[in-house]
């Protein structure tokens, strides 16, 4: 696993719109030579960024489902994604930011349109509020919580539509753009911010691994085996939807990842919670990165945005999934 | 040692039991006894802190267990729920290995794997060590989740129900092997039961309740058709066979 990753990053650091030799990969990693520049600022930072963000979504959905209960979560059915498309369609139409940007080919390197990235949090965090508020405060079920996170999810959806009808097109074209989750938009600062949360929601996740074991056998169960089911639900759920929440306020919205990563697991591995949470940050890089590396050659020179490969392969992947498996 | 004093407790603004004060003593089996809603699972569910009880404190070695925190109560307090379900799909091994949850810090230990095969070879489950919990019959599972009560090495052992689903062999063999482990090991074992003759075969006090009260509790010598008449609204003859009592239908 680990070493189809090495191999993933070295295929997609050394592929692109300058095609490089493995070896001359080898050389400029090393040495300071022609291709140095564009390898190091852009190629692995890109990289890097798909494998965080990969790991990021792998592991989120992985706990997400867990910690509901429900094999459908994933950062999507929680309304996070449409809450921080909303914020940036806020910051884009009615703030007016991110005017003055060209978007598209990966000459244009690093999107740092801060205001949008700021609504974009805010607004995933927004629904990472509601949702941690009915589920503390109200004491609602697993069940109720993944209905809620859908209805959230067409509230944003309607509210980003209407403020669409009042922009103009190239305010609406703006928007659409910045939901094509793109892994190229992430620089190194980008990548630290991912890359600190996710370590901060891996960490705590890996230790609460028996804890998410004992879920498995319903609350009461849980409870009487020592396991503070609401305290570690709650922190779950805000870790999880915070770490992805970071990775789409820059990135934008790419999908699927979060969800197939672990049900990919559960399938070759099982559902222990102490494989299933590093393996699933593995397979999410896995598949990010090869999802990358397929946007950027499938079209070539064209660089399509990794969330429409994502979304296209992951659709057939998961029936695939529902037809192999007899359980979720 | 056990003690629950004055609880009310329910769920909503239903009061589910109503004043139940009891005592228990180290070493001895307990049959929690009365008809369907009569608050027996309640009892349990207040004793594991698994809800919060209106009124009253529940004091484990004078300590109330409000204040003992969840991990603390779990390495004193086994509780196996009536009714399980479970969409888990781990090895019965792992299962029972579950029960050592409250002593894991980072991994297992060789003791707790050690234990838990222990308890394995005990229950006759070696066979299905790496069977899927998922794939089991009823009573195989029921089995598998007593084991793991035991496996958590408590103080305190609350079964509710813990012979549904077992044939009549296991379900003597079961409460054999927790008559002998609660004495051996001077425990405090607590089960809710139906069966009024195993009961009277392998507990050593009965409580009864009716309507959330207590209606009686004492040891075999107390119990007499009138308990039993009146908890149930049934008409029963008690027999004295030997040492221990039979409860036949007397219709
Ligand atoms: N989760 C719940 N919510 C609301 N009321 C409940 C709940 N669980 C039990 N009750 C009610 O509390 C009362 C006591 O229920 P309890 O489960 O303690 O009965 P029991 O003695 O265990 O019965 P049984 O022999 O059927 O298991 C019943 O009237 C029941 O309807
Ligand atoms: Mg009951």
């Amino acid at each position: 696993m680990i070493l189809l990753l090495i191999a993933i990053f070295f295929i997609s650091i050394a592929f692109g719109s300058i095609k490089m030799s493995l070896e001359e990969v080898i050389n400029a990693l090393l040495r300071n030579s022609e291709y140095s520049y564009v390898l190091w600022n852009i190629r692995i930072t890109r990289a890097i960024g798909g494998i965080l963000t990969g790991a990021a979504l792998g592991v989120s959905g992985a706990v997400m489902q867990k910690v509901l209960k429900n094999p459908l979560a994933s950062p999507f059915t929680l309304g996070v994604s449409h809450g921080a498309a909303f914020g940036a369609a806020f910051a884009i139409i009615v703030l007016g930011a991110g005017k003055s940007h060209s978007f598209g080919s990966e000459a244009v390197t690093i999107f740092n349109n801060y205001p949008v990235v700021i609504f974009a949090f805010l607004g995933a965090l927004t629904s990472i509020a509601i949702i941690l508020f009915l589920s503390c405060f109200k004491g609602a079920s697993p069940e109720s919580i993944v209905l809620a996170g859908v209805a959230l999810s067409s509230l944003f959806g309607s509210a980003t539509m209407f403020l669409q009808y009042f922009a103009d097109d190239f305010q609406v074209a703006a928007t659409v753009f910045w939901t094509f989750g793109d892994i190229g938009k992430a620089g190194w600062l980008e990548n630290k911010i991912i890359f600190i949360t996710f370590l901060v929601g891996i960490t705590y996740f890996y230790l609460n691994r028996w804890n998410f074991n004992v879920l498995f056998w319903g609350d009461e169960i849980a409870k009487s085996l020592g396991v503070n089911i609401k305290i570690l639900r709650l922190i779950s759920m805000f870790l999880s939807a915070l770490v992805v929440s970071v990775c789409i306020s820059f990135l934008g919205i790419i999908g699927f990842v979060g969800l197939i990563s672990p049900h990919i697991i559960r399938f070759l591995i099982g559902d222990d919670c102490r494989f299933l949470i590093p393996y699933s940050a593995l397979m999410g890089a896995f598949l990010l990165c090869l999802s990358d590396f397929i946007a950027r050659t499938i079209l070539s020179p064209v660089v399509l945005p990794v969330g429409i490969i994502t979304s296209f392969a992951g659709a057939p992947m998961f029936f695939y999934l529902l037809i192999k498996r007899r359980r979720f | 040692m056990l003690e629950i004093s004055n609880i009310c407790a329910g769920y909503g603004n239903k009061l589910s039991i109503k004043n139940i004060s009891l005592h228990f003593n180290k070493g001895n089996v307990y049959a929690i006894l009365g008809p369907n809603g009569s608050g027996k699972s309640t009892l349990l569910k207040t004793i594991d802190k698994i809800i919060k009880p209106k009124e009253g404190v529940v004091y484990i070695n004078k300590e109330d267990v409000q204040n003992l925190s969840r991990k603390k109560l779990a390495k004193n307090i086994a509780y196996l729920p009536q009714k399980n379900s479970t969409s888990a799909s781990s090895t019965v091994f792992e299962t029972i290995l579950l029960g050592r949850k409250p002593y894991i810090i980072f991994e297992p230990r060789q003791e707790d794997l050690k234990l838990v095969e222990n308890i394995i070879y005990i229950f006759g489950l070696k066979y299905f060590s790496f069977r899927n919990v998922g794939e089991l019959s009823g009573g195989e599972l029921q089995k598998v989740l007593i084991a793991r009560a035991l496996a958590q090495q408590p103080k305190i052992l609350l079964l509710d129900e813990p012979i549904n689903h077992l044939d009549p062999k296991n379900q003597i063999e079961i409460l054999k092997v927790l008559k002998k482990i609660t004495s051996e090991l001077g425990i405090i074992t607590i089960i809710v039961l139906h069966d009024l003759n195993l009961a009277f075969k392998f507990a050593d006090y009965f409580i009864f309740m009716k309507q959330g009260k207590i209606y009686a509790k004492g040891d075999l010598s107390s119990i007499e058709d009138k308990i039993i008449k009146e908890v149930y609204d049934i008409r029963v003859k008690i027999l004295n066979v030997g040492r221990s009592k039979l409860l036949v239908i007397d219709e």
